[in-house]
């Protein structure tokens, strides 16, 4: 091949050992061939895509598990557990005074004696509080309240979200500025602070408005902190939804749709929806464990549900009494909180991994 | 440049009224007005107040009154202590501010290290331990790892002394503290720091003979820290209302634990006046963090 | 040893994959070519073809995931592939140097002008930031960006693509190197803007004399500055010869395709015809030619064997069945 200068043009028969080929070699392949060795990548909706993806992330699949299991024990405890989150353990009907601060798993004198008579009692699983409740059932009652807290206030703030934003996004011009300005202030207030004060506010304004009505089984404070939340924490869905429907707005795709006379209905449904889908999913994923840790450190304050509705961050708080002689009331109500921000982050986050194109790699 | 600066303080100085109004008409909406507490006060101290106040005019004219003396600093007084408020808040700030800033620069600083460290490492088991413990760190509130680490090393292990405003011990508040925001500025840092790293002006910088150190703390850093510049804002905020709780639980005599105290005691004057004024100091940290992100980002357009 | 001299960038059967989530990739497949001092080689592919991945195999720059696994890089004879990654430092931006194609994104949005250039003039050689700024402005001017005093106080941002990418060349160009690599320069800018900066390319490389390597997948753009081409495909060479060559006497039917579907000034009956079948999965070559499954004239042995690069001319040559076939016929006759 050196001699390549010195060639003009060598014969092709010369570079090649033909001996090695059949003319059978030469046929014209057919498309069947030719297709068998282009091997398509099974195509997949963005859906499945994205599911498949969430599925080989083993840490939010982990945290599934836990979530399950943490909503099955919230459920079904109740049903088996006798005792009542706000009763005072009572032997035979009468009060047990030796029952406060009881270890896991311990009997209280009076407990005991019943058993050695014979009866059978349901275990104190992590013991009894300093008034002598379960406090297994407290705990399990505090985590209730502190995920219903969590996801409704994150739905709330969908809802409010959703609606504001798709309103000033779709009708845009004067009408989306106005809102938008309005949005911009009260983004601009310090938002725990105010959640604070309207706590305190509302905590006392609500409890006379709320007397007698179905609310007021909720309890005040719960009522306060729903408004709360749908009053702040909208603000910030609103602008992305906003966001995304001016950014799909602006899309061909939409214009395609557009031209070839599809009606706004079936754009905001083929279109514009399925795509910021995604967004408000993994935006509401991640806003339950944040109410979650506000709702706690609120009650951790003493501005969360009233007592003696009991809430993993109020559990928390009177556990610092005792800190010195019963640690593990402090630890079964923080881990559960740990544990449940835990694993909705975990799975917050691999939603997100899973569905957001932009991230994809 | 002018321009945005002065439309951005017109901005913080409204919110600001907008937080004094709606602290004003929340007080006033509680039943039986700010004054009305569960302990009577005496006949005189209450018709004192309400001459001082002037609750009897109508409640535009009350909140005009409000306003000028909040201009001119006064915040009223205590309704438990009969302490002016702005002397509660003078004398426990500056404990509040030495903690908030240990913990704000803890956060900043280990945060950026040890966000650039988990994206250089990245898969590598620097950055997985760094992911783990971040991870823990973004699940558990304030309060439970306060009160965690008062129990451990203080309580039961007797590693750090317990506070006392003679010999402050700063080190489990600042911990406490600092958690929370280290841990999110190490992830926004890692995260950021991945995507300056697989842009194109990276690549542009290797290309031309840019050593790989230099690369990555140069051309790189410098736009993975413009994300954080935004949080900065934010984390005052969170600093400010965590070291509330971490104040109560380390009974630090700060301006948290006061606010805390005077929420337990529903000491209405206090809790406003506290809330405007951290509520001032938010609005303020924002704002200068708007304008230092404008300065630090050329390519934000000014208007 | 004379025959490596001649050349100043020597590519012996060069492979890069790419390690991805779906498996390996093999993005170049046994790439070779010699560059000698001064002449511009273009490369022509479409995407996946691996026509820049070369290019970065050369340079070096892959993405963190890719790795130059076989071959050798010969500059000036010596095998830059061993190099340690400080000599590689100083090869990049002094011996050979890069231009991409995104201009809006390749400048560093946070630094000036000014700065950029002076960072990569004080790199290699050792100038005072006084006389680095001075060298700055003169590069500026030698590009063609107007008031080059003012620009080098501006950030990226302030210019258009167009001047983006003079200011690209002259950071490129600023330590005169022997090689000037042009990834797709033109692709991302307007048509106009494109003609300018090809223009102004070539005019330096009268000036200055060094050899460059033009990547790009539009064959019409490159065709009359080339002294060589080299046509891409799935990461092997196909075809490579003179422009002329390459659009005259196309012996690979890659080529042949690609011509067809170049309009052309004159031609108004005939109509275009789009290569069918879609761009390679690099993740599922086919066993024999990687245009198999495109080709229209693919024959059995295409579908299980890789064609060996054969000389159809003088500087001519081209791995395709289609020219053994021939060759079986003239020895049949």
């Amino acid at each position: 091949m050196n001699d390549e200068k010195t060639l003009r043009r060598s014969p092709l028969s010369l570079q090649v050992d033909l001996s090695k080929f059949s003319s059978a070699d030469f046929e014209p392949a057919s498309e069947e061939e030719k297709s068998q060795q282009e091997v398509m990548s099974e195509s997949v909706t963005f859906f499945r895509d994205g599911m498949r993806r969430l599925r080989k992330n083993p840490l939010a699949m982990a945290s599934v598990v836990v979530l399950v299991l943490i909503l099955l024990t919230i459920i079904i405890a109740p049903m088996i557990v006798p005792y009542g989150y706000d009763e005072i353990i009572t032997v035979n009907g009468r009060r047990d005074k030796t029952a406060a601060n009881m270890a896991p798993f311990t009997w209280s004198q009076m407990e005991q004696q019943y058993i050695d008579d014979g009866g059978s009692l349901f275990p104190h699983i992590f013991g009894t509080d300093s008034t002598g409740r379960d406090y297994f059932i407290r705990v399990i009652y505090g985590a209730r309240v502190s995920l219903s807290v969590g996801l409704f206030a994150s739905i709330l703030v969908l809802i409010i979200g959703m609606l504001y934003g798709s309103i000033a996004g779709y009708f845009g011009g004067k009408v989306d500025l106005v809102m938008m300005r309005i949005v911009d202030i009260i983004y601009s207030l310090p938002d725990m602070l105010m959640v604070i004060l309207l706590s305190v506010v509302l905590k006392e304004v609500l409890g006379t408005a709320l007397q007698g009505t179905v609310l007021d089984k909720l309890g005040s404070n719960m009522v306060a902190m729903f408004v709360v939340f749908g009053l702040l924490y909208w603000v910030g869905m609103a602008r992305l939804i906003r966001g995304q429907i001016l950014t799909i707005k602006e899309n061909e795709y939409v214009l395609a749709a557009k031209c070839l006379g599809a009606p706004s209905s079936r754009i905001i449904r083929q279109h514009v929806l399925p795509n910021c889908l995604s967004v408000i999913i993994i935006t509401t994923a991640l806003q339950i464990p944040s109410a979650i840790f506000t709702e706690s450190y609120l009650s951790f304050l003493g501005l969360g549900v009233s007592a003696p509705m009991p809430s993993l961050g109020s559990l928390a708080n009177e556990a610092r009494q005792g800190l010195q002689s019963y640690p593990y009331k402090l630890m079964f109500p923080a881990l559960a909180i740990c544990l449940i921000v835990l694993a909705l982050n975990l799975l917050g986050d691999g939603l997100r991994d899973a569905f957001d194109p932009k991230l994809k790699r | 440049m002018l321009k945005y600066f002065v439309k951005r303080v017109l901005l913080a100085v409204l919110t600001i009224v907008i937080i004094s109004a709606i602290t004003f008409f929340a007080m006033y909406a509680i039943p039986g007005g700010p004054f009305n507490s569960e302990k009577a006060l005496s006949e005189v101290t209450k018709a004192a107040l309400e001459e001082r106040y002037g609750l009897n005019n109508p409640v535009p004219v009350q909140y005009v009154n409000y306003m000028k003396n909040l201009l001119q600093g006064d915040l009223g007084v205590s309704l438990k202590t009969q302490r002016e408020v702005s002397t509660i808040i003078a004398d426990g700030f500056p404990v509040s501010a030495k903690l908030g800033g240990m913990a704000a620069l803890v956060a900043v600083v280990l945060g950026i290290v040890l966000g650039s460290t988990a994206a250089l490492m990245r898969n590598k088991w620097p950055d997985r331990l760094i992911v783990f413990l971040t991870t823990l760190f973004t699940a558990m509130p304030s309060f439970v790892l306060a009160t965690l680490l008062l129990y451990f090393f203080s309580l039961k292990l007797q590693l750090v002394p317990v506070w006392s405003p003679g010999s402050p011990n700063y080190l489990l508040p600042v911990i406490s503290l600092a958690a929370y925001p280290t841990a999110y500025i190490t992830r926004l840092t890692k995260t950021s720091m991945l995507d300056a790293l697989g842009q194109d002006y990276v690549r542009t910088a290797r290309a031309k003979g840019v050593s790989g150190v230099k690369v990555i703390f140069k051309h790189a850093l410098r736009n993975a820290l413009i994300p954080v510049i935004t949080y900065v804002g934010p984390m005052v905020a969170y600093i400010l209302v965590g070291s509330m709780v971490v104040e109560s639980i380390f009974t630090i005599g700060g301006l948290g634990s006061q606010f805390v105290t005077s929420i337990t005691n529903r000491d209405y004057t206090v809790i406003m006046g506290t809330t405007i004024f951290l509520a001032s100091l938010m609005v303020t940290a924002n704002l200068i963090t708007d304008l230092v992100y404008k300065l630090v980002d050329p390519r934000i357009k000014l208007d | 040893m004379s025959e490596e001299k001649k050349y100043v960038l020597q590519v012996k059967d060069l492979h890069t994959t790419f390690v991805t989530d779906s498996g390996e990739v093999q993005a170049v497949n046994g790439v070779s070519f010699n560059l000698e001092p001064g002449k511009i080689l273009g490369i022509v592919g479409e995407s996946g073809s691996g026509k820049s991945v070369t290019a970065y195999s050369i340079m070096q720059i892959l993405a963190e995931n890719g790795r130059v696994t076989s071959g050798e890089v010969l500059y000036n004879g010596e095998d830059i592939t061993k190099w340690s990654k400080k000599q590689m430092t100083g090869f990049r931006g002094k011996c050979c140097s890069i231009i991409f194609q995104d201009p809006m994104t390749s400048l560093n949005p946070v630094f000036t002008i000014g700065n950029q250039l002076e960072e990569a003039i004080r790199l290699h050689t050792g100038k005072s930031k006084k006389e680095a700024k001075e060298r700055a402005v003169e590069m500026l001017k030698l590009v063609g960006v107007n008031e080059p005093a003012k620009r080098v106080k501006q950030y990226p941002f302030e210019l258009s693509g167009g001047m983006r990418q003079r200011v690209m060349i002259a950071m490129a160009l600023a330590c005169e190197p022997d090689i000037l690599i042009a990834d797709e320069p033109t692709t991302a800018l307007d048509v106009t803007i494109q003609a300018q900066i090809l223009e102004l390319m070539q005019e330096l490389q009268h000036k200055l004399g060094m050899a460059i390597i033009i990547v790009t997948h539009d064959l019409g753009v490159i065709a009359d500055m080339c002294d060589e081409i080299i046509v891409m495909y799935g990461g092997r060479v196909c075809e490579r010869g003179t422009a002329d060559d390459i659009f005259y006497e196309p012996a690979h039917e890659y080529t042949k395709g690609l011509l067809r579907s170049i309009p052309t000034a004159g031609n108004t009956h005939e109509r275009l015809q789009p290569i069918g079948g879609t761009p390679i999965n690099l993740l599922n070559m086919p066993e024999g030619c990687a245009f198999c499954t495109r080709c229209d004239n693919a024959m059995k042995i295409c579908l299980t064997q890789v064609p060996e690069e054969l000389q159809v001319g003088e500087h001519h040559r081209a791995s395709c069945w289609m020219n053994v076939k021939q060759a079986m016929e003239e020895a049949a006759k």
